[in-house]
């Protein structure tokens, strides 16, 4: 990825910091378009995402299931798998945490966890496995099967909501609550007896560093294992994988169950962790922000940390915004959106006339 | 450990910026958004009322998705806003978690309950206004066959579609209803177009009179029924307004009065079940200047008969609720 025209800490920094700009003035122009103050806006949502210990758990709640839909999407880039079902996955996934919440009498959390996040990779990995399968056999083209796979997983979540997994006395279509001794510790109950403060309401847990030691395993998964080595060459150039001896068949596989299985470990945070019940919408659209945290990580399970934890203020610190000011709920989305659409489809816009200016300084130098 | 200092101290700048705003009340709105011209904006229409009398100022907000419920109730109680009111049955699970966490905060819920000390849980008798609305189409309909449309398939719609089909066969033995609901899911509260093709549906089936129970759905039900130029029934907020001459009635939920009362009597108000029946003036039916040509003094003398006798105890409408059956079917 590294440009030999750029310096790498102008790629790696340098870009997305500019594309962000960009985004954030472009956003303000709409603010202001609407009558509303675009310094308060930012204000508001400064402090309502990183202003206090119960933004911070809500912040990192959702950076949490940002780090996990964007290092499965990451990992099927790298083997130039463009893989949009981060979201039936993760539905998917939260369908197994749910019944091995629901349905097996867990004496503790930490084996349930184990368990649920197990579930919630083999049932994200399974979903995964079709398109891949489809993919890799038939040449069905991934983005659309993936695509097609979310509205397959949306209806059928509907369905064992509100048919199957309902209780009978409830008419809202979740499940009901998992057992209390299934809650995970959350930020405050991990740093009470280190003697720090964190507010009780922020659901940010446990799951926070399973998903960064995942990038940690991820990291060395690709760069120091030869499956990472092929999964990348496959990725770079399938005739060239293909001479070398990789198969295909099994990389692309591979690539898409282990995505899969990323995705869905996500909704471990996001029933689990969160609302400790299955509800509808669980995944609050997580699936496709990991494509946007992919795109300005350059697919590097390191790299998307930073990404995460943007798209994590801008969740939260967009829903203090909805909450204290008339800034309709809309805006918000518009927002994400410019920001998605500058750190990710426009990225050129912003690397060329850069390349070009590093490539005028040299040449004087 | 210097991190954790500026969190501390930034939790501190918080509490004392939003104490400003302490007691002030705040209303969350169900799926289906708050300009629904229903349900939700019936709790608009109460706490707009509310602060146009006493001058006093509220928050409020509406949710994006399922998933947010527990976190919109989190926040309000987290900023000192007291009492919390809530519409709608699927605040009832997050809030029971929530209300135990914050025990001097004052919450209500309309349309489900919470057993907890501090949340009042107001309910309807949604069957008693659907009956007396039921009664006026089964005299309105010219073909016997009155419809409804529904907004999600759950106890409480099926309450309206039960009390409704009763009051159109006590009126008329021979009238057929027809009932379809638009989903399953809390999308159903806003989906114009599907409701608008349940309608058409209908009217082809022969329907000339449609009540929809639907929220932001009814929209599209109403607009369909002036377009195919049968008789309409809104419901929660008076709908009349929206095609006059064309809607029949509206049923009535005064979401309004709760949300008005709750924020009238503040923090401090009395908690538990309240139930809002037809004796309450909690349901009714709407008659004004919209739709007085299409109601006539038979029809009139026929409902408010009927009103009172429900109000006093001699007729007793069934609720769907009671026992999950309705004598005529409702599925």
């Amino acid at each position: 990825m590294s440009s030999k025209r750029m310096p790498k800490w102008a790629d790696v920094l340098l870009v997305p910091i500019l594309s962000l700009i960009i985004a954030f003035a472009l956003s303000a122009l709409v603010i202001l378009a609407i009558g509303e103050d675009p310094v308060r806006a930012m204000r508001l949502m400064i402090t309502g995402a990183l202003g206090s210990t119960y933004g911070w758990g809500y912040t990192l709640y959702f950076t949490t299931n940002f780090l996990l839909t964007g290092l499965g999407v990451s990992i099927a880039f790298q083997a130039r798998l463009f893989n949009i079902g981060g979201e039936g996955q993760a539905l998917i996934g939260g369908l197994g945490v749910a019944l091995v919440c629901l349905f097996i009498p867990w004496p503790h959390w930490s084996l349930a966890i184990i368990a649920a996040i197990a579930a919630s990779a083999i049932f994200g990995a399974v979903w995964a496995a079709i398109p891949a399968y489809l993919q890799a056999k038939r040449g069905s083209h991934i983005v659309i099967t993936t695509i097609m796979f979310n509205f397959i997983a949306f209806s059928l979540m509907n369905y064992m909501l509100s048919h199957v997994l309902r209780p009978p006395t409830s008419m809202d279509p979740a499940t009901a609550r998992f057992d209390n001794v299934l809650r995970l510790p959350r930020l405050h109950d991990i740093l009470a007896p280190m003697g720090i403060d964190f507010s009780r309401a922020g659901p940010a847990n446990v799951m926070l560093f399973v998903a960064l030691l995942a990038c940690v395993l991820a990291y060395f998964l690709m760069w120091r294992t030869r499956l990472g080595f092929e999964i990348r060459a496959f990725g770079k150039s399938e005739p060239a994988a293909h001479y070398a001896g990789i198969s295909g068949v099994k990389i692309i596989m591979v690539a898409m169950l282990i995505s899969g299985a990323l995705s869905g470990m996500m909704a471990v945070n996001s029933v689990m962790g969160g609302p400790q019940r299955l509800v509808m919408n669980a995944v609050e659209g997580a699936g496709f922000i990991g494509i946007a945290v992919a795109l300005m990580g350059r697919s590097h399970p390191i790299g998307i940390i930073a990404p995460a934890l943007l798209f994590g203020f801008l969740f939260q610190g967009g829903s203090e915004l909805a909450l204290e000011t008339t800034i309709p709920r809309e805006m918000i989305i518009i927002i994400q959106a410019l920001v998605i659409m500058f750190t990710g489809a426009l990225d050129n816009m912003v690397r060329t006339p850069l390349e070009t200016l590093f490539a005028l300084m040299r040449r004087r130098t | 450990m210097k991190l954790t200092r500026k969190f501390l101290g930034a939790t501190a700048v918080l509490a004392l910026t939003t104490g400003a705003a302490l007691a002030d009340p705040a209303l969350i709105y169900d799926m289906g958004g708050k300009f629904d011209r229903s349900f939700n904006e019936m709790a608009f229409t109460g706490a707009t009322r509310w602060a146009e009398e006493t001058g006093g100022e509220f928050r409020d907000i509406e949710l994006q998705s399922e998933a947010q419920r527990e976190q919109a109730i989190r926040r309000f109680a987290e900023s000192g806003y007291n009492p919390v009111v809530m519409t709608g049955f699927s605040m009832a699970t997050p809030l029971e978690v929530v209300a135990a966490d914050y025990p001097d905060t004052t919450f209500v819920i309309i349309d489900g309950v919470v057993d907890l000390p501090n949340v009042r849980s107001v309910i309807f008798s949604e069957q008693e206004g659907s009956y007396l609305v039921g009664l006026l189409a089964g005299m309105a309909t010219e073909t016997d066959n009155v419809s409804f449309v529904g907004g999600m398939d759950v106890p409480l719609i099926r309450a309206f579609a039960c009390g409704y089909a009763q009051g159109a066969v006590a009126a008329n033995e021979e009238v057929n209803v027809i009932v379809n609901y638009t989903g399953t899911t809390p999308a159903a509260w806003n989906d114009p177009v599907r409701g608008s093709e349940i309608t058409a549906a209908q009217i082809s089936q022969g329907s000339d009179v449609v009540f929809a129970a639907a929220g932001g759905t009814g929209v599209g039900v109403l607009q369909r029924a002036v377009d195919d130029g049968i008789l309409s029934i809104g419901v929660d907020s008076n709908q009349n307004y929206l095609h006059p001459g064309q809607v029949l009635t509206s049923m009535m939920k005064r979401v309004d009065n709760a949300v008005y009362s709750a924020f009238e009597s503040g923090p401090g108000m009395e908690t538990g079940l309240h139930v809002m029946d037809l004796a309450a003036g909690g349901v009714g039916w709407a008659d004004d200047e919209h739709n007085a040509e299409l109601i006539s003094d038979e029809m009139r003398a026929a409902v408010s008969s009927a009103q009172e006798a429900i109000a006093a105890g001699e007729l007793a409408v069934h609720d769907y609720r009671s026992d999950s059956s309705c004598p005529i079917s409702v599925e």
